[in-house]
């Protein structure tokens, strides 16, 4: 089935396409929005996006495979990415992401069976001063320790209960 | 010298410092006034004579670089500002953006009558959420206050400031990567020449400024730029004001500073940053982002010639020279973004360049051989290395590899995945390869405390 976009994002098409002199430049804002509804970017999406900004679905497809944050198959609700850059390295950040594995049950990259989260490796996340951190969806979370981990996941799992 | 001053970071400690009123209760938007009130030359003038270096890590006279920009007979100009921090051990403009958005839209208007745009794009990297909202809702509010639109305080120049996001790419922090990520593609750089100022976004002309170089230039029409400049230790060496200190990783009270440049490391790492937790001493510093080149704890200047910049610190300690762009290099590094990495005696310098070199084997855009598998490359043999296993023999390929990147590149990406290589082969050989004989037993363990 074709993709479509709700009528509250389809409204937001028309502010991103204001934005610039030309359709293409809103492949990238436009693909945020489409995943923002649909989790992952499908061909479905590929296909949409291709068609609004008036290019192949060959160059929306080689712009969805070059950054990281599109994601190229489905994942769980809420997207974990835990820092393991440098700074966030000296603090600690190893710890937190062998916690974050123990607690989930999965490796980084995987999805828990719960379709609840997703956990990955982040490179770094511009907080190298309040290191260790994770982004979870839209959120930081600073100075991380194995409690504070726990808490934030628990408050978030009985959220989806 | 530690002189602190809050220039930048004036409204920060304000409750609710994100909103228009906030920032106009502190002044905010007069220098935008004045500067658009003024012809072109003379905001470049004044920002020439502010010595403002790029705070993006190259230092580029950020005057220079607007003076750069001439009228196309058709096409507009455009003003971007890059906002894609991500070199590891930066964090200081998202600090600006989340703290004092309205700073960043004044030195878009700015900015735009300082290189003939009357369109700004703001490129935000799309995890720093909190950022991007606080910058659209400032630019609502500026838009529905007249400030940003057809006449900005009656005056017949309009500017609009737009927000644009990436995608996870930290090579898009280069700046015609950057641009071809704007225009919605793959962020792969492009070759220079034609230069952004003479075919940058959309084909038309364009300046890329970092963040905190453009949140400066209110400050600098404000204060008048000899007045800003003089504030600096370096304003002999063109490198002048204040601006933003980050230290991170083995320090007490890791965090972002601003001060007058002339902070040295040692004045950073100290009495800033708290010096290093009990038990724990000074081993080396990353002194403006993980790309630049490593420094030692126990370093001293070596400039005898009384004409070397660096001849004033001559036989003292490396943690004593000012941090300003010129002085970095002169010491074979870079201030970069003056973002400090801190690594104590308890870290292990073999794990450090492994962790760094992870980083850009994952963020090389694939473009161009050398970078592409050279990072790659880099990446498996250090891998083996931190595993104990190994050769000296890889060692020297691991200097070989880096060099051949060096200068084979599109980009600098390519410097900057070299450089972190060879300066920790440099400074840490003896640790290296005696990690190696000792099949990683000589390991001061990990990362962490």
């Amino acid at each position: 089935m074709p993709f479509a976009l709700s009528t509250e994002r389809e409204r937001e098409t028309a502010d991103i396409f204001s934005r610039y002199p030309n359709k293409l430049a809103a492949c990238i804002p436009l693909l945020h929005l489409c995943q923002e509804q649909n989790g992952w970017i499908s061909d479905e999406v590929i296909q949409f996006v291709a068609e609004r900004c008036e290019v192949s679905t060959a160059h929306v497809q080689g712009v969805v495979t070059f950054y990281t944050l599109f994601n190229q198959k489905p994942v769980g609700k809420h997207q974990i990415w835990v820092c393991r850059t440098l700074s966030c390295a000296l603090r600690g950040s190893d710890q937190i992401a062998r916690h974050l594995q123990k607690k989930l049950g999965v490796h980084i990259g995987e999805t828990t069976k719960d379709g609840l989260f997703t956990l990955r490796e982040a490179e770094c996340l511009a907080a190298c001063g309040q290191g260790p951190m994770m982004l979870i969806d839209k959120t930081y979370h600073e100075n991380l320790t194995p409690e504070k981990v726990d808490k934030i996941l628990d408050e978030l799992t009985g959220e989806a209960k | 010298m530690l002189k602190p001053v809050q220039i930048l970071t004036r409204n920060y400690g304000l409750p609710e410092s994100w909103t228009l009123q906030v920032y106009q209760s502190q002044g905010g938007y007069q220098s935008a006034k004045k500067a658009l009130s003024w012809p072109q030359a003379q905001v470049i003038e004044e920002v020439k004579k502010a010595n403002l270096r790029g705070r993006g890590g190259a230092g580029f006279p950020a005057g220079i670089k607007w003076s750069f920009m001439r009228p196309h007979p058709t096409k507009p100009a455009y003003l971007v500002v890059n906002a894609d921090e991500g070199e590891p051990g930066t964090f200081k403009d998202r600090t600006i953006m989340e703290r004092d958005p309205h700073r960043l839209i004044e030195g878009c208007m700015i900015g735009c009558r300082g290189v003939g745009a009357h369109t700004a794009y703001i490129y935000v990297r799309h995890e720093l959420h909190l950022a991007k909202d606080r910058l659209w809702a400032a630019i609502r509010e500026a838009r529905s206050a007249g400030i940003l639109g057809p006449r900005p305080f009656g005056v017949d120049y309009p500017v609009d400031v737009q927000v644009h996001t990436g995608a996870g790419a930290y090579i898009c922090g280069e700046e015609t990567s950057l641009l071809n990520s704007l225009e919605g593609k793959r962020g792969e750089p492009r070759f220079r020449p034609p230069f952004p100022a003479q075919f940058g976004l959309f084909g038309c002309p364009t300046t890329v400024n970092n963040v905190e170089t453009i949140a400066t230039t209110p400050s600098i029409i404000e204060m008048g730029g000899e007045a800003f400049s003089r504030q600096s230790e370096l304003h002999h060496l063109g490198d002048g004001g204040s601006r933003l200190f980050g230290v991170s990783g083995h320090v007490r009270t890791p965090g972002i500073y601003e001060a007058c440049i002339g902070l040295t490391l040692r004045e950073l790492i100290y009495d800033l940053g708290g010096g290093l937790p009990e038990g724990t001493k000074l081993m080396a510093i990353i002194p403006g982002g993980s790309s630049c080149p490593v420094l030692r704890a126990e370093e001293i200047v070596n400039a005898p010639d009384d004409k070397a910049i660096l001849h004033p610190w001559h036989g003292k300690s490396i943690l004593d020279v000012p941090i300003g762009v010129d002085t970095m290099r002169e010491l074979g590094t870079m201030a970069g973004t003056t973002c400090a990495i801190v690594l104590s005696d308890k870290a292990c310098p073999v794990r450090a360049l492994h962790n760094l070199v992870r980083f850009y084997a994952h963020e090389s855009c694939g473009q161009c051989t050398p970078c592409r598998e050279g990072v790659g490359w880099m990446g498996r043999i250090m891998g083996k290395l931190v595993e104990g296993k190994g050769s000296i023999e890889e060692l020297d390929m691991l200097y070989d590899i880096a060099s051949n990147i060096m200068g084979n590149t599109i980009c600098a990406f390519g410097e900057a995945a070299a450089m972190p290589m060879i300066g920790f082969l440099r400074k840490f050989r003896p640790e290296l390869v005696q990690y190696l004989h000792t099949g990683g037993k000589s390991s001061t363990g990990g990362l962490a405390l």
